[in-house]
């Protein structure tokens, strides 16, 4: 379609060109085991929070690695920091520590 | 190549070390044969039908029974190597029970075993008993008596759980064990035909259907057999009162977690080294894989040479791989060693 260079609305399309990784590498740099996910769901399948929130870890996870931030804080709002998660994933990833990263790089965003 | 009385000895007598050890000795060269349990065949003696196309494993095996009867002279069965040691170039094997004998040539064919799947407790293998791994519904399989959950009545859900044990760096395995995806296919479909009642579902990662008829069988296990498949794995299972299972996961193509209960539980269980084969590759020096597999020296041009020369490798000892691909790494393997010989005999013509 051509592109007029204006629109009302935001296209919902992944822009991974032109997309902000800034969170993506603040997490990846602070607790590197955030790169290990294969997005197999164990997280979400056992988090306390998913069954009566749209809470879902494993997506949180693929989404910020696409640089997609849009609603972040308040999905990270929901977790517990129960730690069930950490106990299930196969990939032994640091995922409460991944969560308080995502908050402190949240925080600190204008100095990313 | 009558002056070449080179002695090779082939441990393991499963499907690679027989296919193997008959592809050598039909080529004229004198092949010892070891085996740790009475009798040969490994782990082809446990299994019901093969994948893709369900075949009677006993077919395999009397194809391989058949061609060893008739090419190697020396089986040992209740051998149990326990080392393998290397000095001025011969290869001496010792057993448990202290014997020992010199080859030329060493072919290690030791196998595999299956991951125990009590280290995953969260899935509750030897505490609940309505779960059970592949190998145990295999021996179901086999035995063709009606399948049934623990308190014998005919189970109506029935859940397979895929790569438990593999791709999980928790049980220390980073590995794909890459036979149990169509084993969970070939499996879900053996079962719907005993019981067309019931209801499949399998929980997996990824589908690796990489062999011919894979992924056509995959696809009938849904068209056909109408087996439900769901990308999520399973992070726990919890018994209910009445000793059916409750299980979690996150149905992942749809992004939301769920809950089910069922009446039996499959477990896919993975594929490691076997003890024998850890055993035997530290004894002899032989490098290993990230898995603790014996490493080949290269492993697109010699993948069955080892590090030591005289030294080769087969079957699932080396990696995860189908009846089918063993087979053929067997013959690789014989090849390999027939090669190396001749390149030796050559050599020592010059000198």
């Amino acid at each position: 379609m051509k592109d007029w260079g204006y629109s009302i609305l935001k296209g919902r399309q992944i822009d991974i060109e032109n997309n902000d990784f800034s969170i993506s590498r603040f997490v990846a740099q602070h607790e590197p085991s955030f790169k290990w996910c294969i997005g197999c769901g164990s997280c979400t399948a056992t988090c306390s929070a998913a069954r009566l929130t749209g809470f879902n870890p494993r997506k949180i996870n693929l989404l910020i690695h696409r640089g997609e931030t849009t609603n972040l804080a308040e999905e990270i709002s929901k977790c517990m920091l129960c730690g069930k998660c950490q106990l299930v994933c196969p990939r032994g990833i640091n995922t409460r520590n991944v969560i308080q990263n995502i908050k402190r790089a949240l925080n600190n965003c204008h100095a990313l | 190549m009558n002056t070449n009385r080179q002695h090779i000895i082939v441990i393991g007598a499963g499907p690679a070390g027989l296919e193997a050890a008959a592809t050598l000795g039909a080529a004229g060269y004198p092949v010892t044969l070891l085996e740790k349990e009475n009798h040969t065949g490994g782990k082809l003696k446990s299994l019901h039908q093969l994948f893709p196309g369900f075949r009677p494993a006993y077919e395999v095996q009397n194809y391989l029974d058949g061609r060893l009867e008739i090419n190697v002279a020396q089986v040992i069965t209740n051998a149990d190597v326990i080392s393998v040691t290397t000095e001025n170039g011969k290869h001496k094997v010792i057993l448990a029970d202290g014997q020992s004998m010199n080859g030329d040539i060493v072919l290690i064919a030791s196998g595999f075993q299956v991951f125990n799947a009590e280290k995953k407790e969260e899935y509750g293998y030897g505490i609940y008993e309505n779960v059970i791994t592949s190998p145990d519904l295999e021996a179901k399989l086999k035995s063709c008596d009606p399948l049934t959950s623990a308190n014998g009545t005919t189970p109506r859900k029935i859940a397979f759980i895929h790569c438990v044990g593999s791709r999980d760096q928790k049980a220390g395995n980073v590995h794909c064990s890459r036979v149990c995806c169509i084993t969970g296919v070939k499996q879900a479909i053996e079962v719907k035909m005993q019981l067309p009642g019931a209801e499949i579902f399998n929980f997996y990662m990824d589908l690796r259907m990489f062999g011919q008829n894979f992924e056509e069988l995959y696809i009938e296990a849904q068209q056909k057999w109408g087996i439900t498949f769901i990308r999520g794995r399973v992070s726990e299972i919890g018994e209910n009162m009445d000793g059916t299972l409750q299980l979690k996961a996150e149905d992942t193509l749809s992004g939301r977690p769920m809950k089910m209960n069922f009446d039996l539980v499959v477990l896919l269980v993975g594929i490691v080294p076997a003890r024998q084969t850890l055993a035997i590759g530290k004894s002899a020096g032989l490098a290993l894989t990230s898995g603790d597999f014996l490493a080949a020296s290269d492993a697109q041009l010699s993948p069955n040479k080892t590090t030591t020369d005289g030294i080769f490798i087969t079957g699932t000892c080396r990696e995860p791989l189908s009846i089918a691909e063993t087979l053929t790494d067997a013959r690789a393997a014989s090849v390999s060693i027939i090669q190396y010989l001749n390149e030796r005999q050559k050599k020592s013509e010059c000198i």
